[in-house]
Parts: structure tokens; sequence; C-alpha cells
């Protein structure tokens, strides 16, 4: 069994573009994967135009003159702003393609803002947004960086109003100064200081005065009125994030999107190499006539079952281990748990490379075992991705029995528990089972192989 | 029946060989011996059983009944189609299944048939760079490399020109001399006649003849209807039913 093990890597190191294809496809994976996952997101390129003078950049709020300029920053968080100074130059960039979308704000913007602050009823204030609708998922994709743009924007506006308001009554309620326009700065008595004259005016009448039921009234009026608006200021507060999130994971692990990509990266990769070897070798001996000549008493039908298996979990341990070395060191894995990904590797490529044999075995033929390799690794791998509730719950039933017949969904589910941790038996457990049904059906293909 | 082969001992004993595939029955108690030295030809029509019968002596195919015995020795089996391994050069062809046939002295076994076929020159030459009837040559070295005192062969001259096939016959020839039983099978009546000491007749999954090529001439009768051994062996088949 070893020589023939020694023959099939010679085989396979004499066919250099089969090699260079699957040496070259999976590491070329994963430096993309890796690339892409830990450098970010590219910030897309926004052409920018603020029609507004710097003059009329300020708002009056309250007391208070607010450059709305600033909050223009908010807006650049998540773009890259290309500059222009018309709108149609924002537009062109547009339509040229260098600017993925163009933001215009009117001239008239601070104006609105001043006059919505102020419920003046002159309108919301509007900004423009122009971009090229080329397909769905980019007009999508522009929809929602703007959408999500401005709603920062609108949330660091309206969080400096209610911080001016909180203010105003905490003054109401305290006393203090503030300035208002033309005015200039004014002394507030408050709430509380008032109360305090009036119950010490209502002290100095003489028991039985008339005035003083109505002071008692003013008195208790002031109290009220501080005590209630003091209450306002968390309300007010609370109206800039009316909602708070608390999140718990329920089930599942808590893996990275990054490291999750990175997983399936790695197992897809695996179960194409495992699969296409594995299929492709058994279906060679035959179409090399050499089956006839091996199982004569050379070599027995199992030991070819297990010997296939052996060269394509080899071959595809050693591919997929280096993938996911790099992607670890790309996006900063924890290499403790090494030991725990070579072990699910192992394990996924033996059962990988059991459900190759038996393609090889059923096929017989290297064209068809190389597409039904194919053909059912692709769809295979797509469902086990599918989540729960994406789907009606009788469908995601049958895509779970579907797709635990095939070692993508259990190869996968243990490597994020030997990368993130989590339960790692029962995903081992289940490769197992299907690396002994698939190498019994593929000893059973071999009784009419010849 | 030479008459080395003659007075030579039992190789090889099929008892009542059959195959069936489902209700199709491939072989029907097909019983023969085949002595040392002694060139057997298995012939017939197309179907007639006669791979089915050379892979059951080959032990690679199972009988539905009957046994096949050996009485020494091993069995070196030659298919049709050439076994091999064709990214693999000639050495490292010979060199595989020489460690697979565990022989004692792998590279003493390897250099042995290099010279036996002629291919020393092309040894280091990987095999899907070599002609037909090259491959053929190491198809037989293969078959072979243990020594067996019987070599079955299937239709090996079937594509070889004539002058490859001349120098197989006399390759086949020399092994025979040497104490190897040879059984073959063809579908030249020709190659049968020439090269085989006694000729199995198969049709239909049965045995209808075993004996010399002048016998089975002898049973049809000479006349002008058979002015050849092939007019002959078709006259044989038409007169079985076939």
């Amino acid at each position: 069994m070893g020589w023939l093990l020694l023959k099939d890597l010679r085989i396979l190191g004499r066919s250099p573009l089969l090699v260079a294809v699957l040496v070259g496809y999976s590491v070329v994976v994963s430096l993309v994967v890796g690339a892409a996952l830990s450098s970010g997101p590219t910030k897309p390129k926004v052409a920018f135009a603020n029609l507004v003078a710097p003059e009329d950049s300020e708002i009056a709020l309250g007391g208070q003159r607010i450059d709305a300029s600033q909050y223009a920053d908010k807006l650049f968080e998540k773009v890259q702003p290309i500059r222009v100074k018309t709108r149609e130059q924002a537009i062109e960039k547009v339509r040229s393609g260098e600017a993925l979308a163009a933001l215009v704000v009117p001239a008239d913007v601070t104006e609105k803002l001043q006059g919505t602050l102020g419920l003046a009823g002159a309108g919301r204030p509007t900004v423009e947004v122009y971009y090229n609708a080329d397909n769905p998922l980019k007009r999508q994709y522009v929809q929602d960086t703007i959408e999500s743009t401005l709603a920062d924007a609108n949330q660091a506006i309206s969080a400096e109003v209610l911080r001016e308001a909180a203010r105003y009554l905490n003054v109401i309620v305290a006393g203090g100064e503030v300035g208002l326009p033309i005015v200039g700065t004014v002394d507030i008595l408050g709430l509380r200081n008032a109360r305090a004259i009036i119950e010490a005016a209502r002290s100095n009448l003489p028991a039985g005065a008339p005035e003083r039921a109505a002071l008692e009234q003013v008195s208790r009026f002031a109290r009220l009125a501080a005590d209630n608006l003091d209450v306002s200021k968390p309300i007010l507060a609370s109206i800039s994030s009316p909602v708070r999130v608390k999140q718990t994971v329920i089930a599942g692990s808590s893996t990275s999107i990054s490291a999750f990509a990175a997983e399936a990266a790695v197992i897809g990769s695996m179960m194409f190499v495992a699969l296409l070897l594995a299929a492709g070798m058994l279906a060679l001996e035959r179409e090399e006539n050499a089956f006839g000549r091996l199982v004569r008493g050379l070599v027995s039908r199992t030991a070819l079952v297990v010997q296939k298996i052996g060269l394509a979990a080899l071959c595809a341990f050693a591919l997929t281990a280096v993938m996911l070395g790099i992607l670890g060191a790309l996006l900063g894995l924890d290499f403790g748990r090494a030991p725990l990904w070579l072990l699910v590797l192992a394990a996924s490529a033996i059962a990988f490379g059991a459900m190759g044999v038996a393609i090889g075995g059923v096929t017989r033929e290297v064209r068809s075992a190389s597409l039904a390799a194919f053909v059912l690794s692709l769809p295979v791998a797509a469902l086990a991705l599918v989540p729960s509730g994406a789907v009606a719950e009788g469908l995601y039933d049958l895509i779970r029995v579907v797709s635990g017949i095939f070692p993508f969904r259990p190869s996968l589910q243990a490597l994020d528990a030997a990368v993130s941790g989590g339960d790692l038996l029962m995903p081992l457990l289940h490769l197992a089972a299907l690396a002994l049904a698939f190498g019994a059906l593929a000893r059973l293909s071999l009784r009419r192989f010849a | 029946m030479s008459s080395v082969a003659a007075t030579a001992p039992v190789a090889l004993t099929a008892d009542g060989v059959s195959k069936a595939y489902g209700e199709r029955r491939a072989l029907q108690g097909v019983s023969f011996t085949a002595h040392g030295g002694e060139r057997i030809a298995i012939i017939g029509p197309n179907g007639a059983g006669k791979t089915t019968l050379l892979q059951i002596l080959a032990g690679s195919l199972r009988p539905s009944g009957g046994s096949v015995s050996l009485e020494q020795g091993q069995v070196g089996w030659v298919p049709q189609q050439p076994a091999l391994y064709s990214k693999l050069s000639v050495a490292e062809n010979l060199r595989l299944f020489a460690r697979l046939e565990r022989c004692p002295d792998v590279e003493g076994t390897v250099e042995r048939m290099l010279d036996q076929t002629g291919l020393r020159d092309r040894a280091g030459d990987e095999v899907a760079s070599l002609s037909g009837g090259n491959r053929q040559r190491v198809n037989i070295a293969i078959g072979l490399l243990a020594e067996p005192s019987v070599l079955l062969l299937d239709e090996p001259s079937s594509s070889l020109d004539p002058r490859q096939r001349e120098r197989l016959w006399a390759f086949v020839g020399g092994l025979a001399e040497a104490g190897t039983a040879v059984v073959f099978a063809t579908h030249n009546v020709g190659e049968a006649e020439r090269f085989a000491d006694r000729l199995l007749v198969l049709a239909d999954g049965e045995l209808l003849f075993s004996g010399s090529p002048r016998e089975l001439e002898q049973t049809v009768g000479g006349d002008a209807e058979t002015p050849d051994f092939e007019a002959a062996f078709v006259r044989f088949l038409h007169e079985k039913g076939h």
C-alpha cells in the first residue's frame, strides 16, 4: 500500500499543472481572503459639494452659536470625500465613475436647520444625493452608506440640541445665567430660588393673612415644577438614544466574521482538493487498466480504498494546514489552539477523502469523477451555509439533513470550535461516521469497478 | 500438444468453471488443464467468454461455480489493454509491480525484464511516450515479473504491427520452451493455428472443442469449403449452431 501511495505522489509530482493549480489555488485563496479580511473595508469615494457660504455656516441654538460645518465631519467618517465646489462638478464625478455618489449640501441648509430648531416652520433642511444605479446591489450599497452616514450626522446635531435644552432646563430649575440674542446675558432666578423667596415672604405674613394661602399655592407650584422639570432631563437624554441594545448569544460560537470566513475558505479548499484527488486518482487506476492487475492478489480492494483516502487526505491536510497558518497569521488567530486545528483538518481530510473515493468508485472515469465532485460539492457547501431563519422551518430541517450527509458542515463546525472554542466532540464524531459510511460505499462500489 | 508439453506436469486445472451475470450465463462449466510449456489458444466469436475465462484464471474475477487450481508457482496476467501507469517510466512501472509482487530481488528482476523485453534503452522514458508495441512489451514484462509457471495473455497482439507480432510470438515461444504454460485469447485464428499447441473453442460461454488445430480441421473434414484453417473454424462454429 505504501508503494502505491508513493506511486501516486510521484504521478502527482509529474503533473506540474495539477500541482500548481492545487498549491497555487490554496495559497492564493488564503492570501486573498486573509488580506481582504485583515485590511478592513475601503471607504467609498463620494463627491462632496458644500454650497453653504462660510459666513452662513453658523446657527443659533439658544444663546449659543454652533458651526454646522463641524457636523459635516460626521459625513466623512464612512466615506472618502472628493471635495468639489458646485453641484454640477459633483454630478460629473458620479457620471465619470470617479465617485460612487455625490452629496450636495444646498446653500439654504443652515437657514432651514435654524428654522427647524427654532420651530419657525421653514421646512426641514434637505441634502441632495446623486448616484448611478448600475445594478440593484450597487444601488442598495449606496443607499445604505448614505443613509447610515446621514443618520450619524442627524444624531450628532440632535444630541447637541438636547444638550442645550437640558442646560436651559437646569437654569430654569436651579437658576443661573443664559446668553440670549440681542438681549445679551440674563440672570435667571430659577424655580427653586423663587420658591425660597416665596416661603420667606409667606413666613413673614401674619397668621390668617389672606395672602398666605395664595403664596402657599405659588410655592407648591414652584416645588412641583422644579421637581418635574428635573426629572425631564434624563427623559430628554433618552430621546437621543431611545433604545439600548443588550445582546445575548443563546447558542453557537462568538466567532468573528473574519475568522468564520477564513474557516469557510479553508474547508472549501479542502473539499475541492480532497474530493478531486480521491475521485480522480481512483478512477485513474481503472483508466490505466491497472485496477484489474492490482486486485488479483497484489492489493486488496479495501487496501486500495484506504490508500486513496490516505493520499487525498494527506495532500488536502498539507495544503489546508498551510492555508490556515497563513490566515491565522494575517488574522491574528490564537496559535495556542493549533493542535486542535490540525486534529480537525486531519479528520475533515479523511472524511472528504472517503467521499471522493466513493465518487470515483461510483463514476469510474476521471472526467465523470471530477464533474461529479464539483457538482456535488458546490451545492452542498452552499446548503451548509444557509442560516436558520433564512428559510421556512421545514425547508431548513431538510437542508440540515442533506448538508449533514456530507462532510462540509461538520468540518466547518469542528474548525470553528477548534479556532474559537465550542463543542468539538460532536462534529468530530459526525466526521468519523461520515468517513466510515463513505469508505464503506467506496468499498462496495469497487465490486463492479473493473 | 508439443511433445515437451505432453510429458510436462499439469500447471493449471480449471474444473467446471462457470460465471453468471444475473440471468446471463457468461461461462458454463468450462474444464481443462494446462501443462508446463504448453501454448493454449482460446478462440471464439465475440462474447464467447474468452476474457471472462482468463480473468477467472488470473484471479481477478470470482467464478460463480467450479474451481481453478494452480499446481505450483504463480499466474502471470497480461490484460488486453496495457495495464501501466503512463506517467511513470518503464523502469518505474517494473519496479512498482516487482515490489507489489514481493519479488525478493527487485532491482535484479527489473534489470532482467529490461533485457528480456529489449527495452533497456527506453528504461527511463515515460510509458506515455512509448509506441503501442513497446507498451505491450512492458505489459507482458509485468506479467512475467514473478516468473510465473502459467502466463495468461488476453489478445496480446491486437495492437501490434506484423513485425511486432512476430517478435511477440517468438518471445512467447521462448517462455514456453523454458517451461511456462502459456494461455492466450485471440481473435486471430491464424495466429492460434500457428502459435498454439492446443485450442479451446468457446461460444456463448460453452467449451465446444479442446484439441490441436489439426484435430479441429479433421473434425469438420477437409474439402473445398474449408480451404484454410479460418474457414474450418467458421464451419465448425456453424455446425455447432453458432
